[in-house]
């Protein structure tokens, strides 16, 4: 049981790093509170996995120190702490039975014989794992290996965290929910921390309290799902988050209006602060974005309407400008051109990309 | 579904019918005719029936006895260097370094033996392993140990085991190296985080992984060993007296040597029906540890992660 702290965590693959470019992993510093159930959401290759293994231990960090409840556990291998890890492919040994798997990493700790046996039997129940407990762990399906591999990190009662590297990539998509709402269930009972790697928005919302976007190594955001959702802190967290994304405009903003090639939006709060030269942009996602019929609100242009059952999302061209927004019940649409209403409550400005907050506002 | 009959098709199929017939049927045909007849030369031939397969595998007979003492000799010289250069395949393997420029250099160092002519490999020992001149002949006499491949039986057995080592160690090694690069990183991830022990890493993982590279291995170390020849024959050519004379070695002195066809011709079939047979077990045990790979497909091996 453990908090694990990030301290001024830094991480480049090559040896001499000059710039930032050199940083796979740029200056990160975040505590992962003990029993928090995190997710660490972003694209492949903006060093989520990278930064898995530095909290293992299998790559050690250039620069910047990483502490389990207070103490520096940076240098220590692998093996010396308290983590268990699930990879991406489930990772069984082949000769042994599914038993012999899970008692692996206690007897190589050389526990006593009774607990291995307590130990192994409760968390196969817990697993439903039990009735193939004397199978061999190489012929069971990709799903059940992947328990195996998660069961061999909770056998250990030492255990601090649990870390998953995109554990459910190889499932069949109608186990995924399955093996996900068992991992809520465990976390709940367990009280462990648990660390999820994803590059699936589902997957992380679904399963973390707290979502920690990372973009091109380096944390963008950290927040609860719905932080993520109502309040984008960068652009990029707009557009990864949400289905579709969160349209983002280039605009122009002048006191309370935002002008978009010309065609003013209202908002709700005034911009004063906004960095001279930056890249302004307008962001509000499809949710709160609805179309109108023409000659009301923005005038748009509609490209097509997708019928996603539930929803209806239309294609938009906002001052050739593409967009997305809801459709409402009843309302149809003659032509291309219609009309777009935004909640403005839900309107964010970004410059350079990061959300700027608005003063004064309702 | 109904097949489409063609004769025309027979067109696709004889080209390969006839090479494989003057390839491998016609030899062989030649081989079994002569292995049911005697000749005392001069083309003249008398029908034998298969008087002699009865001498050839009854022991108490010149043919036989002569053929079994070959046979064990033989097995006995596979089991010594498979006992030899499997683990010691696997341990070099094991210690060949991973990435790097280092992996070039290393290959190409394991692939020279192999690269060597047979015939030169026989050659380069018979002269390196000479008492009077040779580096470890006159090397060993020198310290005291009385070394001569050629008049003391244990002397030529060491010095022709220490060849073939010497020569397809790094077959054994390389096809190990192979098995042991496809294995994941993950897999050692997992077992450093399970806190699995050198020895551990190597039964759990390294060795399940490797089994199939290790069965092909063993097929090949064993069948080559089996029809060893070349080598020996320029070393100690069967000697001293018979102590090095293998199957092959013999067949050829029966052969070509005393010219007698039939006697030869028995034993090549049998000897060839052994090789045939020990294909076929290995065949089946790999088809077999095949199915266990196969049957149930481990994404894994398929993307490296």
């Amino acid at each position: 049981m453990a908090s694990i702290t990030l301290d001024h965590l830094a991480h480049a693959y090559r040896p001499d790093p000059r710039g930032p470019q050199d940083y796979q992993l740029k200056e990160i510093n975040h505590v992962w509170r003990q029993g928090g159930a995190y997710a660490l959401l972003g694209p492949s290759g903006c060093g989520k996995t990278t930064l898995l293994n530095i909290i293992s231990g299998l790559v050690t960090p250039t620069t910047g120190r990483i502490l389990f409840d207070g103490r520096d556990v940076t240098h220590l291998p692998t093996e010396a702490r308290n983590i268990a890890q699930v990879f991406q492919f489930p990772v069984v040994y082949d000769t042994m039975t599914v038993r012999e798997n899970l008692a692996f990493p206690l007897k190589n700790r050389h526990v006593p014989r009774a607990d291995i046996v307590r130990r192994v039997e409760e968390i196969a129940s817990r697993l439903d794992l039990s009735a193939v407990l004397d199978r061999k762990a190489q012929n069971l399906t990709a799903d059940a290996k992947q328990k195996i591999s998660l069961g061999r990190g909770l056998v250990r009662s030492d255990v601090a965290a649990i870390l998953f590297d995109e554990p459910l990539t190889v499932i069949d998509p109608h186990l995924k929910w399955q093996l996900r709402s068992s991992l809520k269930e465990l976390h709940r009972a367990l009280d462990l921390t648990m660390i999820y790697v994803t590059h699936d928005q589902t997957e992380a919302l679904t399963f973390a309290d707290t979502v920690v976007v990372m973009h091109d190594g380096s944390v963008v955001q950290t927040g609860s799902p719905e932080e993520l959702f109502l309040r984008p802190a960068h652009t990029f967290v707009g557009h990864f988050i949400g289905s579709p994304g969160m349209n983002v405009l280039p605009a122009e903003v002048r006191g309370r209006t935002a002008y978009i090639e010309g065609i003013a939006i209202a908002l709700p709060s005034a911009y004063p602060a906004l960095p001279p030269g930056a890249r302004i942009e307008l962001g509000v996602r499809p949710e709160f974005a609805e179309l109108t019929r023409a000659g009301t609100g923005v005038p748009v242009k509609v490209r097509r309407i997708d019928d996603l059952g539930r929803t209806r999302i239309a294609r938009i061209e906002i001052a050739g400008h593409a967009a997305a927004a809801t459709v409402p019940e009843g309302l149809s649409i003659e032509g291309d051109a219609a009309g777009l209403k935004l909640e403005p409550g839900q309107i964010h400005i970004y410059a350079d990309g990061a959300r700027v907050a608005g003063e004064g506002g309702a | 579904m109904e097949k489409p009959i063609n004769n025309r098709a027979w067109l696709l199929v004889a080209p390969v019918f006839l090479i494989v017939a003057f390839s491998a049927i016609v030899p062989i045909m030649t081989v079994v005719n002569y292995s049911v007849q005697d000749t005392f030369g001069n083309n003249q031939f008398f029908w034998n029936g298969l008087g002699w397969f009865q001498e050839l595998l009854d022991p108490s007979t010149e043919l036989g006895g002569r053929f079994f003492a070959a046979l064990w000799r033989n097995l006995a010289f596979s089991a010594i260097i498979l006992a030899i250069e499997v683990p010691l395949g696997i341990l070099v393997a094991l210690s060949m370094p991973r990435e790097g420029w280092k992996v070039a250099a290393t290959l190409v160092v394991m692939a020279l033996p192999l690269l060597i002519p047979w015939n030169v490999v026989g050659t380069i020992w018979q002269v390196f392993a000479r008492a009077d001149i040779g580096l470890l002949g006159y090397g060993l006499n020198w310290l005291g140990i009385d070394y001569n491949y050629t008049g003391d039986t244990l002397s030529a057995w060491i010095t022709i085991v220490v060849m073939d080592v010497w020569h397809w160690t790094s077959l054994v090694a390389l096809l190990c190296y192979a098995g042991l690069k496809s294995i994941p990183d993950a897999y050692y991830q997992a077992a450093r985080i399970d806190g699995a022990s050198r020895w551990a890493i190597f039964t759990t993982i390294q060795l399940p992984k490797m089994k199939r590279v290790l069965l092909i291995a063993v097929l090949l170390r064993f069948m080559d060993s089996f029809m060893i020849y070349t080598e020996p024959f320029v070393l100690t050519g069967g000697g001293p007296g018979n102590a090095t004379t293998f199957l092959s070695i013999d067949l050829v002195k029966l052969a070509l040597g005393q010219f007698d066809l039939g006697k030869a011709a028995a034993m090549s079939l049998v000897y060839n029906l052994i090789v045939l047979a020990v294909c076929w077990v290995f065949y089946t045990v790999m088809t077999h540890a095949g199915q266990d790979y196969d049957g149930n497909r481990r994404p894994q091996e398929e993307t490296p992660a």
